[in-house]
């Protein structure tokens, strides 16, 4: 393994997950599972942009470099920087939300980095959740991802506490500690039908959430 | 460094290698390398102090800005601490963000810049004016009041007391020209010894609780005890300080007392937020208003004695 690599790329990386840790402690407490080299989707509630950022930077680095954030090309397509950071320094699968005709299909894009050995962080619901209830409703892809890789993980991570670090709408992030609880890891059933598995990843996501205050 | 500092210093660090080693010693004979409740906390409060002296010397040697700067990070830390368990809404945003990004850097430059007029008042007066105006702006009323009153009170504890200790750097004192870190380290290590005191008589000879809900271990003898005992390290500590032995143990019982109020009062409120300590800052060792609980409720009163009688 070469030890020390020095590019603008790492750099960057580096940098955000400092900035990360300043500004939420992002203490991470692995309560069904240990950080393990092991091939997995970590999926968590949405509540801000900087929620793939914040699962990102508290893997140990082992992981980080083998992890993969699945991003929505709407926002970080939308200006050069964001491209940078997206494709480049978090290295990430960036995929078309809505419908396109000809556009890249999300499902494969996810396969193909499934396939090529790394993991992914993915937000089920689809977009940032600013209701009252704890999640909203799972889109299918994950199940269509799954479906097609049976043998990989789904770890859930409940971000506690971001939505108030940077609420949907403002730019300037407040420094406020947050946690992330990795759960333990759900698979997939033989022939399992997708309603059925989406509701486990819920129930699954859902029960590490603290009741509320 | 002066040789006061230098002595103060390796006082210091022989306490602490004597204690490290007796905390290997316990864990080795004792818990014989077994998980132990107590001798764990012990080590692991040992390792925080460590730490502490560390910053403490490195800032120190940076004179009045390294200690101005060090103090303005302990205080983000604890605001960050504080707002964290604190209910806040949407609404707050603004308020939150002049809070961590305007009035704190604004408090501890006032501070570097020794404007006393202006950082006396600069959270008490302007802020206490300002955050609520912009919350209100957001038109959002659910529990104004309270998310309102909260946040002048963790500007208060967090930003306003805590810049009081490197404030000491500035007190002129005629004949203690050029000592005045030396207040901060007199300070630091009276407050912290009388709670280390505190827990030590209240293991021997503790009986009567003093507040049960809120501070179970802490005991009226434990506190007598602790409080009697941390005033007379303070006054054999007077050749650190412009005080005679007398004065020394004076103020030293002020400011332990008023460290040992702080800590109830900032008991009081984790145990109304259902949490045992006020975050994971210091991995193992509790947050960083768990350490500095004491500290912060003795910075303004010790700042203010010594400024009034001290200083011409």
């Amino acid at each position: 393994m070469d030890s020390v690599r020095f590019s603008k790329e790492k750099l960057a990386a580096d940098g955000i997950c400092a900035f990360a840790r300043l500004l939420t402690g992002a203490r991470a407490l692995w309560k069904g599972t240990a950080p393990a080299a092991v091939q997995r989707i970590y999926y968590g509630n949405h509540t801000s942009h900087g929620d793939f950022v914040l699962i990102w930077a508290s893997l140990p680095e082992e992981l980080r470099v083998r992890t993969r954030p699945v991003a929505g090309a709407d926002y970080w397509n939308a200006t050069p920087l964001r491209r940078w950071l997206a494709h480049e320094v978090l290295r990430g699968v960036v995929i078309e939300r809505t419908k396109t005709d000809g556009g890249a299909d999300p499902v494969a894009q996810m396969g193909a980095a499934l396939d090529a050995g790394d993991s992914l962080i993915l937000f089920p619901e689809g977009t940032r959740n600013t209701t009252d209830a704890p999640l909203l409703p799972f889109r299918s892809g994950i199940w269509r991802v799954v479906a097609a890789h049976p043998d990989v993980e789904c770890v859930p991570v409940w971000i506690e506490n971001l939505n108030r670090v940077m609420p949907k709408g403002e730019f300037l992030p407040i420094p406020l500690l947050c946690t992330l609880s990795f759960g333990e890891p759900v698979r997939i059933a033989p022939g399992e039908a997708k309603d059925a598995f989406l509701d486990r990843l819920a129930g699954a996501l859902l029960a590490l959430a603290p009741p509320p205050s | 460094m002066s040789p006061e500092m230098l002595k103060l210093f390796a006082g210091v660090f022989g306490v602490l290698v004597v204690a490290s080693a007796a905390g290997a010693a316990l864990k080795r004979r004792v818990a014989r390398g077994e998980p132990h409740g107590t001798i764990d906390t012990l080590n692991a409060r040992i390792g925080a102090w460590w730490w502490m002296v560390i910053l403490l010397g490195v800032a120190f040697a940076f004179g009045k800005g390294g200690v101005v700067v060090l103090f303005a990070f302990v205080s983000f830390l604890c605001l960050r601490e504080f707002v964290s368990l604190t209910y806040t809404r949407r609404g707050d945003h603004w308020a939150l963000a002049l809070a961590f990004f305007v009035f704190l850097p604004l408090q501890f430059a006032l501070v570097g810049a020794e404007r006393y007029g202006l950082y006396s008042i600069a959270i008490p007066v302007y802020a206490f004016l300002t955050l609520p105006i912009f919350a209100a702006l957001s038109s959002d009323t659910t529990r104004f009041f309270e998310r309102a009153a909260k946040l002048q009170a963790a500007l208060m504890i967090c930003v306003y007391c805590v810049s009081y200790v490197p404030a000491l750097v500035t007190l002129r004192i005629p004949g203690f020209e050029g000592g005045s870190l030396l207040l901060i380290g007199w300070l630091v290590l009276v407050v912290q010894t009388s709670d280390v005191l505190q827990y030590v008589w209240g293991k021997l000879v503790g009986r009567r609780r003093i507040a049960p809900a809120l501070a179970p271990s802490k005991t009226v003898e434990g506190v007598a005890g602790g409080l009697a005992s941390a005033s007379l390290v303070g006054a054999l500590l007077a050749w650190l300080t412009p005080f005679t032995v007398l004065q020394a143990g004076a103020v030293a019982l002020v400011v332990c007392t008023m460290g040992f109020l702080g800590s109830l009062v900032m008991a009081a409120i984790k145990r109304d937020r259902g949490v045992r300590e006020w975050g994971t800052t210091l991995e193992g060792r509790g947050g960083m208003l768990d350490r500095l609980d004491s500290v912060i409720f003795a910075a303004p009163v010790y700042f203010h004695l010594v400024r009034h009688w001290w200083e011409p």
